[in-house]
């Protein structure tokens, strides 16, 4: 007998459980304050300088809301994973989880859940910044196909990024840690081509930008939602999140199943 | 699965089992066998290594040495099969705290892979025979220290499982929620299930088990059913303080067979701590017009235990070894 076969029941079991803690105390939901106060902040505070600096037909403010919002977005994503982090991290203290242990149950499921439930928290924090850039500005030209295809790419990172904080929220010792482990994932749309194109940028910075993961993605983004030329930054972004989520999936696993004694 | 569980009717098998966290030695060698349908206590003060136990039978941590076998499974090489065999309570709550206690059941039928209905029937069976129907609709956040042992006890049973492991299962309970959680304890052997239990008391132990072991820094250094072991202990004692050397003699003279301290004027007369044979002492005591300044009445207990087995006290042994 194995326990491979209950792994789609067990996940969805474990996601249950996960979707009734989200609905009492939605630490992800929680944490979409901070996208949408910075979008605000950029838009309307940076919003005029940093739009005449983009050198595009219209300028200022409008044409920025429509550049910034896909770094926005980035932003979402990883602030979402700071609160998938803690909620791993808060559950592996509880006794509930050596009870998981002790059941002949599909082991990774426990964090498929997590992961599950983050990815829907994250949509919706997705959703909710998405409309709150449409009131600021944001002014998309996708057609429905393009849309389909933009949220795919952002349910790609998305995953990808909540894998890597749920191996977070395993390999710290406590849920302070935990929190800040994920916090430079916020940083990488400012090093990245999410606020300023990346040729602005000093060499060394303008480099890292240039070949960091979330690059690819927020031009992909750009791209679908704007009209702007993709090229071959859709193959990196997939690659890019394949290769996230398929490490931090096997990494995460490792520490979920070592023997909490050693 | 292997036909070896049919064949024995040994529920668990443990021989050489060893276990250290770094230099310190916390199982060094244990030898057990358990028969099926039996309760088996392993007592041990705090420390003695008796949660290790568990956790390595249960399949939550691995050994270092030796062999674990639970309805013949080797617990290291086939955790999943003794996994769905057995049911933890541990000594720490394991509820969902968000969920309400009706949930958790339900959780727990979703995972023991139970049919719909079938899960949904036994979360009510259960909820109704631990006294949880009313709360079952609350977050198990809510409830009291002996609700929350009821609810954690009453998921561990939601699989049906045949083998039971009970960490301290009446640590912090008062003496009405102790009574209840024996009773419980008693219907499930009843049923046929077998029961591994850890406990501080002995009269826990010699309450519910059929055979217990003494567990001491990690060695067993005891093993029997609740008589035999007794046997080893000195039995309880009343003791009786007089004012001076002449009380004390002539108690000593009008009682019988007993222990005197001729310092601190005191005499300690074997008993069984029962109301009969307390009342006996005091009418003989009387008639002798003998006046005592105080009495105490002493049960053994575990340290009695310990100073039996061991010739030290608890307390003084850690320095020792």
């Amino acid at each position: 007998m194995s326990t491979h076969t209950y792994a789609v029941r067990d996940s969805a079991t474990m996601l249950r459980r996960n979707l009734i803690h989200m609905l009492r105390y939605p630490i992800a939901l929680m944490l979409v304050g901070i996208p949408v106060v910075l979008l605000l902040l950029f838009v309307y505070v940076f919003g005029g300088t940093l739009g005449a600096g983009l050198g595009g037909v219209s300028g200022g403010r409008a044409e920025y809301a429509n550049y910034v919002l896909p770094g926005i977005l980035l932003i979402t994503v990883a602030c979402a994973a700071q609160g998938t982090a803690i909620s791993v991290a808060m559950d592996m203290t509880e006794g509930i989880i050596a009870r998981f242990r002790t059941m002949a149950i599909f082991r990774p499921s426990v964090l498929t859940g997590h992961v599950l439930s983050s990815l829907i928290q994250t949509m919706l924090s997705l959703a909710v910044v998405i409309g709150v850039g449409v009131l600021v500005g944001f002014r998309p030209t996708a057609s429905p196909v393009e849309w389909v295809a933009a949220i795919g790419v952002l349910a790609m990172i998305t995953v990808a990024v909540i894998w890597l904080s749920v191996a977070c929220g395993l390999v710290t010792k406590s849920v302070e840690a935990a929190s800040n482990l994920p916090m430079p994932l916020i940083l990488l749309p400012f090093l990245g081509s999410g606020f300023v194109p990346t040729d602005s940028m000093p060499a060394a910075v303008g480099w890292f930008a240039d070949y960091q993961p979330f690059t690819p993605v927020m031009e992909t983004l750009r791209g679908l939602l704007l009209g702007t030329a993709i090229g071959n930054n859709a193959i990196l972004a997939v690659a890019w999140c394949t290769v996230i989520t398929l490490v931090s999936y096997l990494w995460a696993k490792k520490l979920y199943n070592r023997d909490p004694s050693r | 699965m292997a036909p070896a569980t049919s064949r024995s009717a040994i529920a668990i098998a443990v021989t050489g089992l060893r276990k250290s966290y770094g230099d310190k030695v916390v199982l060094d060698g244990i030898d057990l066998h358990i028969a099926e349908g039996t309760i088996f206590a392993l007592l041990g003060p705090n420390g003695a290594g008796k949660t290790t136990m568990v956790q390595i039978l249960s399949t939550l941590i691995g050994a270092d040495g030796g062999e674990a076998h639970i309805a013949g499974h080797a617990v290291a090489q086939e955790p999943d099969a003794v996994r769905d065999l057995i049911g933890v309570t541990g000594q720490f709550s394991a509820v969902d705290n968000l969920l309400t206690g009706e949930e958790n059941l339900n959780l727990m039928a979703d995972l023991r892979h139970l049919e719909r209905a079938a899960g949904r029937r036994r979360t009510a069976e259960l909820l109704d025979r631990f006294e949880l129907v009313e709360a079952g609709k609350n977050q198990a956040t809510t409830y009291s220290g002996g609700m929350r042992r009821r609810l954690d006890l009453a998921m561990t049973l939601v699989g049906d499982p045949r083998i039971i492991f009970l960490d301290e299962p009446t640590a912090g309970l008062d003496p009405r929620s102790r009574r209840t959680m024996w009773q419980i304890i008693r219907d499930l052997v009843a049923g046929g299930v077998t029961i591994f239990l850890t406990t501080q008391y002995l009269e826990e132990a010699d309450q519910l088990a059929d055979q217990i072991a003494v567990l001491d820094h990690g060695r067993l250094i005891a093993e029997g059913t609740p008589d035999e072991l007794k046997r080893l202990i000195p039995g309880g004692h009343i003791r009786l303080q007089f004012a001076d050397l002449q009380g004390l003699e002539s108690a000593a003279r009008a009682v019988g067979e007993s222990t005197r301290d001729d310092d601190t004027f005191t005499l300690q007369v074997p008993s069984d701590g029962g109301v009969r044979s307390l009342r006996a002492l005091l009418d003989q005591l009387d008639m002798a017009s003998i006046d005592v300044d105080r009495l105490s009445v002493h049960t053994p207990d575990l340290d009695d235990v310990f100073l039996a087995l061991t010739g030290q006290p608890d307390t003084e042994r850690a320095t020792v070894r």
